[in-house]
């Protein structure tokens, strides 16, 4: 498969009171076409900081990110962040936040705005808003608005550690389901080793800070996962051990 | 409904009861009890002129903070979008801000007469400031979050402004309005206390002059009262606008 993303000499410092503090010091990464690779690493280490060089909102000092070739200059729709706090608007209905994406003057956007409200089970909620629904339906609606817009990477940045267990689960079962139907390339950050174990093809473990990447886990597991098997236990163990658990 | 307005309500009977025992007391010959304020609001009712009064207030106060608003609503969005704007407008803005429209009465007769301008002039510079203030924040703190959203999308400028930045600063400035509002109300009565011939301010001073009718004067405070809070409760309203509910924690 070609690569979509490639992260080449990634290395990012910054000014802290006395000097420079650097939080990746050399990362060289590639992501397929249609893979979901999941970065985990203990707090601090600079995953958030990899992420937004990746997705555009930050530069790296030195290195570089290119997508499907060439370089990578600020934030586009071709990939879309879904971060942990959220960011539906909260002054436009479900519907509205939708539409946030698409050209106003486009005929089929109430179908497609349909669709993906379909897709995440959230029809019947086009004019609720924020402050109405809960935290995982949220998340849905977050989902939606970016698959809307068709985006061919999606970047999560622990976007179900703000959830409670049960709606984290939930809610990650649906992504799964959702990314079966429509394959994206996918940049997962987290510091929750079963949830990368659950959603990943590929796991990438980055050192305490500043970041390099310290070890890379395939993941053999065919889907839909069972977590409780001895294959995704024998994993979770290994890559435990790079934390020195 | 009732159950909840009736602590409010016994505050009020209280102070009632306080002031008339205090007259009754004192044999005040100037200071009139409640039943006298009533009978002289009765009186205005009656030959119309607590209307006019109202009236004239009223639409000095509007006048001047609609231009307030205006004014003040781009003037905000500009200077908390805008680094340079900011720089360029905040220390004067600032350097206005405390100076109390009171203080500028005598420059407001010398510009503007003693006609409608004068207090829809001090009513706008009483709004102005206040609404900037409040706007400049609420751009400056929309959550970043949001912001890097709409870039993520990227939107053009007209919809990232009309989508995103002005309806997440409204509630501050929903805010600034009902602070504006408020302050409005205060000095259109100082403003008419000064010249013109009609308005709550004018009543009240008029009423002293004239033959030291307290009664009058006490009854143009209570309707000033009234009247402010008819008009907060109706600003507040706004702040329940489903837009604009997700800042407001109740």
């Amino acid at each position: 498969m070609p690569a979509k993303i490639v992260a080449d000499g990634i290395r990012k410092s910054y000014a802290n009171g006395n000097g420079t503090l650097p939080v990746i010091a050399g990362i060289d990464l590639a992501v397929a076409d249609g893979e979901f690779v999941a970065i985990v690493g203990p707090s601090g280490c600079g995953k958030t900081t990899l992420l937004n060089i990746l997705a555009g909102f930050d530069r790296p000092d030195r290195g570089s990110v290119k997508i499907d070739g060439a370089v990578r200059g600020g934030p586009s729709r071709k990939g879309i962040v879904i971060s942990q706090r959220g960011s539906v608007f909260p002054w436009l209905t479900v519907e509205q936040n939708l539409y946030f994406g698409l050209n106003g003057h486009d005929p089929d956007r109430k179908s497609r705005a349909d669709h993906y409200l379909g897709l995440v089970g959230l029809r019947g909620f086009e004019r609720g808003y924020a402050h109405e629904l809960s935290g995982g339906m949220l998340k849905r609606v977050e989902l939606a608005r970016a698959l809307v817009v068709r985006p061919e990477i999606l970047y999560m940045d622990e976007p179900f550690s703000a959830l409670d267990a049960l709606t984290s689960l939930r809610t990650r079962i649906e992504v799964l389901r959702i990314l079966d139907e429509e394959r994206h390339t996918c940049v997962l950050i987290t510091h929750d080793v079963e949830e990368a174990i659950h959603m990943a093809d590929r796991i990438v473990v980055l050192s305490p800070r500043p970041a390099t990447i310290q070890a890379v886990f395939d993941v053999p597991l065919s889907r839909p996962r069972d977590l409780g098997s001895r294959e995704a236990a024998t994993l979770k163990a290994s890559i435990l051990r790079e934390f020195g658990l | 409904m009732l159950k909840r307005a009736l602590p409010a309500l016994g505050v009020v009977l209280l102070l009632v009861a306080t002031w008339w025992i205090c007259v009754v007391v004192t044999h005040s010959p100037i200071f009139p009890t409640p039943l006298a304020v009533v009978t002289a609001t009765l009186e205005l009712l009656r030959d119309g002129t607590l209307w006019d009064h109202i009236g004239a207030s009223l639409f000095r106060v509007a006048a001047g903070f609609l231009i307030a608003v205006l004014v003040a609503v781009p003037l905000g969005l500009w200077m908390g979008w805008v680094q340079g704007a900011f720089r360029t407008f905040n220390p004067i803005v600032q350097l206005l801000r405390p100076i109390s429209p009171i203080a500028w009465i005598p420059i407001a007769i010398l510009w503007f007469g003693v006609g409608d301008a004068s207090p829809i002039f001090l009513i706008f510079l009483s709004s102005v400031f206040p609404l900037v203030v409040q706007t400049v924040t609420g751009v400056h703190t929309i959550e970043r979050q949001y912001l890097r959203a709409a870039e993520n999308f990227g939107v053009s400028r007209r919809k990232l402004f009309v989508q995103v930045v002005i309806p997440a600063a409204l509630p501050q400035i929903i805010v600034g309005m009902r602070i504006a509002l408020g302050v409005a109300w205060l000095v259109v009565v100082a403003a008419e206390m000064i010249a013109l011939h009609s308005g709550l301010g004018y009543l009240i001073i008029d009423s002293r002059n004239a033959g030291n009718r307290y009664d009058l004067v006490v009854a143009g405070m209570v309707i000033i009262g009234v009247t402010g809070l008819l008009l907060d409760t109706m600003m507040r309203r706004m702040e329940g606008l489903r837009v604009v509910r997700w800042r407001y924690a109740r």
